[in-house]
């Protein structure tokens, strides 16, 4: 755990880098009665990927929506590229849990549909389309519909459709929690892939400790309802060893159990 | 269900020579048992249940027809000789031709009225609170009581008809239609706006596409109302087409004509229902298509 720029405001962790691209400034949420973020200091370094994780509930997919702009914050502001921003914006695209895939459109329609609505003619868009279907390992599958897909072919159709509009920043929630144990793990190799070849900025959500400390340069974790920063830690994993050296080395499986004492406190 | 094939395949051999379908020899041939063969070929067509549905129920309407269950009750072959007659004499089709008029119509206002006012309920909180309260009521209302008021308001005429008509559809089809809107998935809705969708396109690109299943079934709902509502109105203001038909053959006692005049509009409102289905699968959603 080093190089996290951490300080306390108002009691508060706050986590700040050099050139960060997205900044959460003290955001607050609650819907009614119920506060689910209280005073997020957070700052998303550029080209990095960096994971929110904690317990369920604790507003991991609220902050991630609120930083995307699909959901209004109760107090607080968040800057992309160093100006507010108040809505979904064009430096944003997001990967959502629940894939949102048009039932009725092909698989080449449903990952060119960010360029459709912004009036890229078709020809143009299905050949972007068609680069990143490839690039998630979806060719062939062009013509297909969600419902022929399985449940791991059509979160990677999400992502295809998030980067085919080329937005600096990639909102992640929760992109794997469909697929079983094996694929996931071919999932977060081809992903760390693709941070490597795209040089964007990835907001990840996860459950999962293992995941979060295999695909992150940093981790934030969340404290349940209302959610605050508790912890924050660099993983500093060796990225160039194959994947199982990695799932072998000493510094993951201490950092896998560091977290998970971290997060014991709560589910006690 | 490991013992279920074996089970169908017997039930198939029973009907097989209680009907003794021609099909069986053919089946004969394939490597498969002829059970297994004629099973397969009973799933895929969907039209030999159809068929055979209607075999049985135009059997059993023949059989209650020579016992007789009723002196008014004609046989099955009476009313088709009947229903000859009358396309050949030409009764059957002017009938149509005036029946016809006040349905379409009527419809066809219900069904551009009636989508365009529930989708703006679906989208509108306002416009929600205006019209949904008229339009329960008038759909839990028992409208063929209504239907004799018309008469002193518009007359006997076809505007008295097809109102008729847009009574019973359009409630119908404006509260499934609002429905449909306000069911939309929500996380598309999300989608379109993260990708920077305007309104516009988020109501036509994803809100109409994804509501279109239940607004074709309110559609299709509608129109079977629409169906009640004409012959409600040929009943109740004046005799006219297919209910004239109807209440002529009654009144003289021809039965096989009346059962030909009542099946006749049946089949039509039937066949209708399934051709919007039918467009609906294979036209808006080809996804469905491939099973
Ligand atoms: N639309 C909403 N209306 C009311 N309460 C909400 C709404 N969305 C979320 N909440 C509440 O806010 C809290 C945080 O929810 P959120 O979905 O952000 O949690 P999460 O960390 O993503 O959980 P999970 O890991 O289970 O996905 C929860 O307690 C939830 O009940
Ligand atoms: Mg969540």
């Amino acid at each position: 755990m080093a190089n996290a720029a951490l300080s306390r405001t108002q009691g508060q962790l706050a986590v700040t880098c050099e050139d960060a691209i997205v900044q959460v400034r003290d955001i607050g949420k609650n819907y009614g009665d119920v506060e689910a973020l209280r005073g997020i200091n957070l700052e998303f370094q550029r080209g990095k990927l960096t994971t929110l994780l904690g317990p369920s509930g604790c507003g991991k997919t609220t902050l991630l929506k609120i930083i995307a702009g699909l959901v209004p914050a109760s107090s607080g502001e968040i800057c992309v590229n160093d100006k507010v921003v108040t809505g979904p914006g064009p430096e944003r695209a997001f990967v959502f849990q629940d894939f949102a895939l048009m039932p009725w459109a092909t698989v080449m329609r449903n990952v060119g549909f960010g360029l459709e609505l912004r009036g890229v003619p078709a020809i143009e868009r299905n050949r972007v389309a068609r680069r990143y279907i490839e690039q998630v390992g979806l060719a062939g599958f062009e013509e297909k519909y969600p419902h022929e897909l399985s449940g791991g072919m059509r979160q990677r159709v999400g992502i295809a459709r998030a980067f085919a509009v080329n937005a600096d920043v990639l909102l992640l929630d929760e992109p794997f929690s469909a697929v079983d144990e094996q694929n996931r793990r071919k999932f977060q190799e081809d992903l760390l892939r693709l941070v490597d070849l795209e040089k964007k900025t990835f907001i990840f959500v996860t459950h999962s400790i293992e995941e979060a400390v295999y695909v992150s340069d940093r981790i934030v974790l969340l404290s349940p309802r209302p959610g605050r920063i508790s912890q924050v830690i660099d993983p500093m994993i060796d990225r160039t060893a194959s994947p199982d050296d990695i799932r072998r080395d000493a510094g993951y499986l201490n950092t896998v159990e560091e977290i998970w004492q971290g997060l014991r406190q709560y589910a006690e | 269900m490991p013992s279920s094939p074996g089970r169908a395949r017997s039930r198939m051999q029973a009907i097989v020579s209680h009907t003794k379908l021609n099909d069986a020899a053919g089946a004969l041939k394939a490597p498969p048992t002829p059970g297994q063969a004629l099973q397969s070929f009973a799933e895929n067509r969907r039209s030999f249940w159809i068929i055979l549905s209607l075999a049985v129920l135009f059997a059993a309407w023949e059989i209650a027809g020579l016992v007789p269950i009723s002196f008014a009750f004609p046989k099955f072959s009476e009313t088709v000789l009947a229903f000859v007659e009358m396309v050949a004499d030409g009764t059957m089709i002017y009938a149509y031709f005036l029946t016809l008029q006040p349905l379409v119509l009527g419809v066809l206002i219900s069904a551009v009225v009636g989508i365009g006012l529930g989708i703006a309920m679906g989208l509108s909180n306002k416009i929600e609170w205006l019209l949904a309260p008229v339009f329960i009521v008038l759909q839990a209302a028992p409208m063929a009581a209504l239907v004799p008021l018309v008469t002193f308001i518009y007359g006997i005429g076809l505007t008295a008809k097809t109102l008729a008509v847009v009574m019973l559809a359009l409630p119908v089809i404006v509260l499934n239609s609002y429905k449909a809107v306000r069911h939309v998935n929500p996380s598309l809705v999300d989608m379109c706006r993260s990708f920077q969708g305007t309104r516009k396109q988020q109501i036509f690109k994803i809100i109409i596409p994804d509501a279109s299943p239940v607004l074709f079934a309110g559609l299709r709902l509608g129109i079977a109302a629409g169906f009640i509502g004409v012959m409600l109105a040929e009943l109740l203001i004046t005799p006219t087409g297919i209910g004239d038909l109807i209440t002529y053959h009654r009144s003289v006692a021809n039965y096989g004509h009346m059962y030909a005049s009542v099946a006749s509009i049946i089949a039509v409102s039937t066949l209708t229902l399934a051709g919007l289905q039918y467009f609906e699968t294979n036209v808006l959603r080809p996804e469905k298509r491939r099973k």
